[in-house]
């Protein structure tokens, strides 16, 4: 990764491919990512999307380029973690880590658990003990605490309760509509996609397209991607 | 034992504790065993070459560490096979290369009066690691959550691991004239298994492993000496009816 991206975009990828042994997972990827903007990565199962934020965020191999805007600070929320069950780690364990590795002060934690919605005696509990929903809130709250202007959020509601999702999504909404924060995230609500994204990303083994949700939201393009009829009806209002 | 001696296996002890409780986390406490068997065939090469027996483990167990941590990209089940084919084929050789007196030494530890050599390198070692620890643990525990997370974090994954790995090897270098090669693995992960029982936090955790760490250490060298046995299964011992112990303890809360 290197930073020499055109003043407007945070990110530019150009004909980017990863692959593991013989797979190819990613083949020949073009995008750019304006700033401030939200771009919506949707595709089947396997098409590539964890794929493509790990690749961005510098853990996997690549080939082509990928260029951050100098100056960004990712905050990248993964799918669901392997942890060791009887961890003695709690959530404010974690997140004073990172302000500490930032070398800034603990003050800031308190406001993010509130933000996230986690309470205070949730998090001096061990991070094993958290529930699914929880754990994914505390990651969140992690990305956060780096005061990042990049999001990278991998089905970040996952897991969480209906109320939950809702919160959690006009969290981010409201970040990077009051904050000009750009995010990239991974979805499998369309209706979220929708609400939430000003660009989308498709991927899928037989196609790969970028645009705004309405062009690429169509039933035709969704049967394409998905590879069967997908149910879903925009409302113009 | 005297009082440098005795503030050497202190040192070691302390180290092992801080690291054990990382392992212990990280799910390694079953690399520490067929790893701490490298040690034999440097020890073996060592005496071949009449130079101090730790230094030999230390070149090994450095070289070891490195192998492990050059393998770890592959498939977790590639990693695993190598390790125990390759280190349990050195406890062999070693085992060959090293015999007498010196090969029971090397697998359960010896008494012995410490060289001005190993004192002051048990003295340096133990501080390095202690150091390491205190510097980069919280770059560890977001590595332990997630290394993907830890990179955004600005955190050089692959450099913290292999830093890591090598302060494991050498805390096992450290204790090898205590415990031996076969015995020094359980002092790093017995203490550091009772302390996470114990534990709420991340903090409490590396205290209490340090201080059963310690407390095996000195009560079970205390113990030995009084028996006329060596120490190093005293101490192993030690810990492990320590552990024991907090077993009585009443689980506080889901997970253990």
């Amino acid at each position: 990764m290197m930073a020499a991206t055109s003043a407007e975009n945070v990110l530019e990828v150009s004909h980017l491919s990863v692959r593991f042994g013989a797979t190819q997972v990613l083949a020949d990827l073009s995008f750019n990512v304006a700033k401030g903007s939200s771009v919506a990565i949707i595709g089947p199962n396997g098409a590539g999307k964890t794929v493509l934020l790990r690749t961005l965020v510098g853990a996997l191999q690549f080939s082509g380029t990928v260029r951050w805007s100098e100056g960004v600070r990712i905050g990248y929320v993964p799918q669901k973690l392997d942890l060791e069950r009887g961890i003695p780690i709690t959530a404010v364990d974690f997140l004073s880590a990172r302000t500490a590795v930032a070398h800034k002060s603990t003050a800031g934690i308190r406001s993010v658990l509130t933000l996230v919605g986690i309470p205070l005696e949730v998090a001096q509990q061990p991070i094993g003990t958290m529930s699914g929903g929880q754990f994914q809130r505390l990651l969140i709250a992690f990305s956060l605490v780096g005061d990042p202007n990049v999001l990278l959020l991998d089905e970040p509601t996952a897991g969480v309760d209906e109320p939950g999702q809702e919160h959690l999504n006009q969290l981010v909404r409201r970040l990077q509509q009051n904050q000009g924060l750009t995010v990239l995230f991974i979805s499998h609500e369309l209706s979220v996609v929708y609400q939430n994204a000003d660009h989308v990303l498709c991927l899928s083994r037989a196609r790969t397209c970028f645009g705004p949700p309405r062009t690429i939201l169509t039933p035709d393009l969704l049967r394409d991607i998905y590879g069967s009829e997908v149910s879903y009806h925009v409302h113009d209002n | 034992m005297t009082i440098e001696s005795l503030l050497v296996a202190i040192g070691m002890a302390v180290a092992a504790g801080l690291i054990g409780s990382f392992a212990v986390m990280k799910r390694m406490s079953l690399a520490a065993d067929p790893l701490s068997h490298v040690a034999l065939p440097g020890i073996g090469i060592a005496l071949a070459l009449h130079i101090q027996p730790v230094f030999g483990a230390v070149v090994m167990l450095a070289f070891a560490a490195l192998l492990v941590w050059a393998l770890e990209d592959r498939a977790r089940a590639t990693t695993e096979s190598a390790i125990g084919v390759l280190f349990s084929a050195a406890l062999a050789i070693g085992s060959i290369m090293t015999t007498g007196e010196d090969l029971i030494e090397a697998l359960f530890g010896g008494a012995g009066v410490l060289s001005r050599s190993e004192k002051v390198f048990g003295f340096l070692v133990a501080s390095a690691i202690v150091l390491f620890i205190l510097i980069s643990k919280n770059s560890l525990v977001i590595m332990m959550v997630s290394p993907d997370v830890a990179r955004t974090a600005g955190i050089d994954v692959r450099r913290l691991d292999l830093l890591y790995l090598e302060a494991f090897a050498l805390t096992i270098a450290l204790g090898l004239r205590y415990l031996g090669v076969l015995l020094m693995g359980a002092l790093i992960i017995i203490p550091a298994v009772t302390a996470k029982r114990l534990s709420h936090g991340l903090n409490s955790m590396l205290w209490f492993s340090v201080a059963l760490s310690v407390s095996s250490t000195a009560l079970g060298s205390a113990i030995a000496a009084h028996l006329h046995r060596e120490a190093g299964p005293v101490i192993v011992l030690v810990a492990t009816a320590l552990f024991l112990l907090s077993l009585l303890a009443r689980p506080q809360r889901l997970g253990d």
